[in-house]
């Protein structure tokens, strides 16, 4: 299989205490990699390393074989999506325009988006079925919408490669499995390589087919979610001590009660 | 919601001409409609022959006084208003324009310095007021930022403390000034096209359409630029040299119109926003051009006031700011005390 992206031996820091060091992962066209750890383990810096918003100290990222931190910006947004968490921004563009902006770096610099731009845009909305909130204003949108929203503006990119930080946040039970969901299926569909960071071991379990555990800026363990999602690592890295429940769709993690008292 | 119906864009977008023609009408000096026709249209219709004993005067009072200062009030509104509408893109924050953000104080500076002591060489002016603009605005943004940010009420906070610096110096630049320089310092100052001819038209005209050029061409850049410097980099716009550019090209735009029209408040800060409500989208692509065409009219409609209201003329700034200063008062109101903080 065709590997989209690999880290290499990548380490960074703000200039504080908190370091990522020597994270080395790969992620195959297709499929998708889980990020599991707790807060502040460094899942948003370690996306935003990859996608060259950040500059490593030492280590590279190659994206379909070329060193993103050598890229122009443009170059890289051909290559990489970036879903960040759904927020308001401070003009309400309509949804489809905020989509449409996912084309961007396909354009000169003083070329505005044409009708074939527009037609990739209303594709991608489709594609997440939110054609009909096309001429909403995007803030007018429930949390769930403006996510998939946004997952349609980094597909409007025509992107190898996906990153999503935290899809699931913020979202209600149903909304967090639809979005998992769609990312999977274009994933599969569209030969997409996609890392994104999750809080529930279960969803990495239901969705991914590769989990890396993240704790205090380094790789725990990474492999396929029935090797990693065990009960040791979870409360290696969660620091709680956990359950595993068998079910026939597979085995799924629940907290033991008895930890909290 | 429906976008916004083509003809309505076409209309918004024309409005400029038949306000061209009336304030070509108006003025203290009475010129009959068939005269002003005849005079206008002439070469492609001889048959609207006009042969009274007073074309001449006529002709020298449309061609000369009128059409220059119509042409400066048309492009002085599209700068301040195109400004407004940029600026508010790049700082994600629909409260500023260039009188705010004390670009227009700096390019008053520059030019009244250049005026007072400098010998009267074409550019001179044009080149000091960029200078200085772009000085007074670099100052205000380094004075608001903390940490990479710069939130509104820093940004207006620290635009008035640059624009109450920059003119304290101009009043000193007044008191030293030569007498012999003096009045046009003065006259300048005011903020009026009163005094404007052709010269004044050909030092600003074209820059501000150079400008205005490269803004109408970045319109959709400015959209991506509005949604934050990390998102806007993950969509592929390299943020800093962006930014850049637009920043240059509305102080370009700004200081060229204040060096020959002197200081004009609020155009930029009302326009927009009005546009915005009217064509109910944020999307740059309309609301530039849109910005442009009722920023142009309402200077010049402004400026047609000011030359016929009274029988002496009223500084068209001060027109600007009585409609301006309370529709600004009326948004913050609107937008809730929560505005200032974002
Ligand atoms: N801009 C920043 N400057 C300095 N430290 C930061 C910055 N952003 C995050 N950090 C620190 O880096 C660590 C990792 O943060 P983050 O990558 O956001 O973790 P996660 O996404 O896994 O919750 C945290 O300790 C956080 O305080
Ligand atoms: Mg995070």
């Amino acid at each position: 299989m065709e590997t989209i992206v690999s880290v290499k031996d990548l380490s960074f820091s703000y200039g504080g205490s908190f370091k990522l060091s020597s994270i080395t992962l790969n992620v195959e066209a297709g499929t998708v990699l889980a990020l599991l750890g707790p807060n502040g383990c460094g899942k948003t810096t370690l996306l935003k390393c990859i996608n060259a918003l950040l500059k490593p100290e030492k280590g590279k990222v190659l994206i379909d074989g070329k060193n993103a931190h050598e890229l122009k910006r443009w170059e890289i947004a051909r290559l990489v999506g970036y879903v960040p968490q759904a927020h308001v921004p401070p003009f309400p563009y309509s949804t489809l325009d905020l989509v449409l902006m996912g084309r961007t770096a396909h354009l000169e610099f003083f070329q505005q988006p044409s009708n074939l731009d527009q037609q990739i845009a209303e594709q991608a909305l489709r594609m997440v079925g939110l054609s009909h909130l096309g001429h909403r204003p995007y803030d007018q949108l429930s949390g769930g919408e403006r996510q998939l929203a946004l997952i349609a503006r980094a597909i409007a990119q025509e992107p190898k490669l996906l990153l999503l930080d935290e899809p699931t946040a913020h979202l209600d039970f149903k909304n967090q499995f639809l979005v998992l969901d769609m990312v999977r299926r274009i994933s599969r569909e569209n030969g997409i390589g996609v890392i994104m960071s999750l809080h529930d071991p279960n969803q990495a379990i239901m969705f991914s087919d590769a989990v890396a555990l993240m704790k205090n800026g380094s790789i725990f363990a990474v492999g396929p979610p029935h090797s990693v999602v065990t009960r040791e690592k979870i409360e290696t890295i969660y620091e709680i001590s956990v359950r595993i429940v068998k079910h026939t769709d597979g085995s799924f993690i629940i907290p033991s009660m008895e930890s909290f008292s | 919601m429906p976008r916004l119906r083509k003809s309505v864009f076409l209309l918004l977008l024309l409005l400029p001409l038949p306000v061209f023609f009336l304030s070509l009408t108006i003025g203290s000096y009475q010129i009959p409609f068939d005269e002003l026709l005849a005079i206008l249209f002439q070469g492609i219709a001889p048959f609207l022959n006009s042969d009274s004993s007073q074309t001449q005067i006529y002709r020298d009072v449309i061609f000369m006084i009128r059409l220059p200062r119509i042409l400066l009030a048309l492009f002085g509104g599209i700068a301040l208003s195109v400004s407004g509408a940029s600026l508010q893109s790049v700082f994600k924050n629909p409260l500023v324009d260039s009188y705010i953000l004390g670009l227009s104080a700096g390019a008053g500076l520059g030019a009244a310095l250049a005026i007072a002591f400098l010998p009267n060489i074409i550019g001179l002016t044009q080149l000091f007021a960029f200078l200085f603009s772009f000085m007074a605005f670099m100052l205000t943004y380094f004075v608001a930022r903390d940490r990479g940010q710069a939130s509104t009420v820093s940004l207006v906070l620290a635009g008035v403390i640059v624009t109450a610096l920059f003119s304290a110096a101009l009043s000193m630049i007044k008191f030293f000034t030569v007498p012999e320089k003096l009045s046009s310092v003065v006259y300048w100052l005011m903020g009026s096209m009163a005094v404007s001819g052709w010269k004044e038209v050909l030092y600003s005209v074209p820059l501000i359409l150079l400008s205005f050029l490269i803004i109408t061409l970045m319109r959709w850049r400015l959209n991506v630029l509005s949604m934050g410097d990390e998102e806007a980099k993950s969509l592929g716009i390299n943020v800093e040299r962006d930014r850049l550019v637009v920043l240059l090209t509305t102080t370009l735009m700004v200081s060229s119109f204040v060096s020959v029209a002197g200081i004009i408040g609020w155009v930029g800060l009302v326009i927009p926003h009005l546009v915005r409500m009217l064509v109910r989208t944020p999307d740059n692509r309309i609301v530039i051009p849109i910005s442009a065409s009722l920023g142009g009219v309402f200077l010049l409609l402004a400026d047609d006031v000011a030359r016929s209201l009274t029988s002496y003329e009223l500084p068209v700034g001060v027109i600007t700011t009585i409609i301006g200063a309370p529709f600004f008062l009326y948004l913050l109101k609107k937008r809730g005390g929560g505005s200032w903080r974002q």
